[in-house]
């Protein structure tokens, strides 16, 4: 089996959220990039799979320098090797394209990726790949069995989730769940003197059509002080929430 | 041309965003001087839509499509699309919702923005807001390719009823194979969910243990809202994972969230930022949750839960 895994290289959660030049652009400056957290349980589940079914690990990140500091923390976790294809990602689609020309090429035959990116929350970029492809595809994947060609996948559902039968070539966008947090691999100090030698080749871009264009950005307006209300005055509450916020 | 819009139905009937949708749709229609046309899938009632602005629908009926496959879906959606000729596709942020929409987007060559807030800001170019950085900003994205495909974010425009002189047209699309089957389905019946409901109730860590969530039930019970929890709790098991919203759970976009014991760290918050009115119970004034709520209660939540429960019996039987 040869498994692609698909890194997206995304601010840490507790990261300010500021723009810049007119707020056109995302303020990196102070912000610590990780492994987009849903990246991180898929990367595990591919772990898994390596060490116990055989199969060989790539990850990939479409993006530029920036991101290779990510990449090798991904090598460091395990993968053996890593392609950055070197283009700026701003379009979900244009993002998924590239990653199609990679998997067409290497013959990947299950392509792991994250549920949603947290940077932009886009969710698009696993299924617009599948499609692209002509593999099948699992969205908001928490469970994963692989046997020979067929693999068995949960997927959540509004308020629920649902089993579904499937088979390789496939593409999973994966959550918690396809691996517990306790499982999550972190990389150890081995794993970050290999990861040093493992390869990383960069790869040029191969698609120059942007489907999508980011225009500005935008905070939430500030919000009002929050109304206290005294815990012996709960009917004040109960005003509040009906008259005023009207929401019951 | 036209404006699209996929109604969502589950065993027959639309699901209630199905009429949110239907009603966005109809202003997108209006800005680009089109003509608003709905796809139902095994809907008993298609002409409801009519009520919120769809001229047009398609029904489908069709024994073998009961059960929501994504690839199949999209191949009938996009075959919508070009009998009607429509350059923008609206599909709701369900499960199914979001499965769906990039694999329409992709057969279609289509830009596609998730999570998208409002109406178009403008139609030339094509600019939609949509939530980003986990609801910490908004991002402004123009959609530059000739069919577009919008997800709605959850409760952001609301249902406005717009009735139009409407037609119902039998459509009959030629059906896919998949390779994807659905074996099973396991969905908790009878409780509202999380992502349905107006009104969420969370619990967190200042609950002490799970044998406290009764009153938490309760109060939900009242409100006819969902329950929910922060992440420890499911850590440790006092509640299912299902429940644990934040930035590595579910998102909450309800119109009351009410979060008792919980502190209000920024993974949290980041999950639930989109709710409308946030209230928060806790012993510690200074508990960072009271900068992001609307309404705080200081105090002792088993304390002041069962007297909310009360006031809010009461105010029912009031209001009935
Ligand atoms: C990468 C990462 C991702 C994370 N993702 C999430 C996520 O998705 N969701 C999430 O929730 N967390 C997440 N967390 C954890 C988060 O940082 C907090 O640790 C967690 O939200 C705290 O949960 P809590 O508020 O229930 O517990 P605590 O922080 O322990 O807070 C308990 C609160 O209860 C109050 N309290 C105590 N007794 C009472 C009483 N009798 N009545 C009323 N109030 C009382 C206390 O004053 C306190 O404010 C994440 C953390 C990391 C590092
Ligand atoms: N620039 C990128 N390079 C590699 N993988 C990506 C990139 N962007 C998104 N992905 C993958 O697609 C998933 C969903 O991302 P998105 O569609 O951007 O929300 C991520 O979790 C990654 O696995």
């Amino acid at each position: 089996m040869k498994i692609l895994v698909c890194i997206s290289h995304v601010p840490d959660t507790t990261s300010k959220i500021n723009f810049v030049d007119n707020d056109s652009r995302f303020d990196t400056n102070g912000v610590q990039f990780v492994i987009n957290p849903y990246d991180e349980f898929v990367l595990t589940r591919a772990m898994w799979l390596k060490e116990k079914q055989g199969a060989s690990v790539t990850v990939v990140n479409v993006g530029d320098t920036s991101s290779e500091a990510t990449l090798r923390k991904a090598l460091a976790i395990g993968a053996d090797d890593a392609v950055r294809i070197d283009t700026v990602p701003t379009d979900g689609l244009a993002v998924a394209k590239e990653l199609a020309a990679l998997v067409k090429q290497g013959g990947y035959d299950l392509v792991l990726a994250g549920k949603e990116s947290i940077d932009y929350n886009g969710g698009m970029v696993p299924g617009m790949l599948a499609t692209l492809l002509g593999y099948n595809f699992v969205n908001a994947c928490i469970g994963l069995d692989i046997e020979g060609d067929t693999a068995t996948a949960s997927r959540e559902i509004d308020g629920g989730k649902e089993i579904l039968a499937t088979s390789l070539p496939l593409v999973v966008a994966g959550q918690k769940g396809i691996v517990e947090e306790k499982d999550l691999r972190i990389p150890n100090m081995r794993g970050i003197m290999m990861a040093r030698k493992k390869p990383l080749n960069v790869i040029a871009s191969v698609n120059d059509e942007q489907a999508t264009a980011s225009a500005s950005f935008e905070k939430p307006a500030p919000k009002s002080a929050c109304k206290i209300v005294d815990a012996d005055q709960l009917d004040t509450l109960v005003d509040l929430l009906h008259q005023e916020a009207k929401v019951i | 041309m036209s404006v699209l819009v996929v109604a969502e139905s589950s065993e027959g009937t639309f699901k209630k965003t199905a009429f949110e949708l239907t009603s966005y749709g109809k202003k997108v229609a209006e800005q680009l001087n089109t003509d608003l046309v709905a796809l139902t899938i095994n809907v008993q009632e298609p002409e409801q839509l009519y009520n919120y602005g769809a001229s047009k629908v398609l029904s489908l009926s069709n024994d073998g499509l009961t059960v929501f496959n994504a690839s199949i879906y999209a191949d009938i959606i996009q075959q919508a699309v070009s009998k009607e000729n429509a350059s923008v596709v609206l599909i709701d942020s369900s499960a199914n919702g979001l499965y769906l929409a990039p694999v329409v987007a992709a057969g279609l060559n289509a830009g596609y923005a998730s999570n998208v807030v409002a109406l178009p800001q403008s139609v030339e170019p094509f600019t939609v807001q949509r939530k980003a950085f986990s609801n910490k900003a908004f991002n402004n994205t123009v959609i530059n390719s000739p069919v577009k495909v919008l997800g709605l974010a959850k409760n952001s425009f609301g249902i406005v009823e717009a009735p139009v002189a409407g037609s119902t047209e039998a459509f009959s699309p030629s059906i896919a194979e998949s390779g994807v089957r659905s074996v099973s389905v396991e969905q908790s019946s009878g409780t509202v969910t999380i992502a349905d409901a107006d009104i969420v109730v969370s619990g967190g860590r200042g609950l002490k243990g799970p044998e406290n969530w009764g009153m938490i039930e309760e109060l939900a019970g009242v409100l006819g809202a969902a329950t929910a929890c922060s992440k420890p709790v499911s850590d440790l098991g006092w509640r299912p994972h299902s429940e644990h919203v934040g930035q590595t759970g579910k998102p909450v976009a309800s119109n009351l969230y009410i979060a008792v014991g919980i502190s209000g760290a920024i993974q949290h918050l980041a999950g639930i930022n989109s709710s409308k009115v946030k209230v928060v119970i806790n012993t510690d004034p200074e508990a960072p949750f009271f900068k992001a709520a609307d309404y705080g209660v200081v105090g002792d939540a088993f304390e002041v839960v069962p007297q909310l429960i009360e006031k809010l019996q009461d105010f029912k039987r009031n209001n009935a």
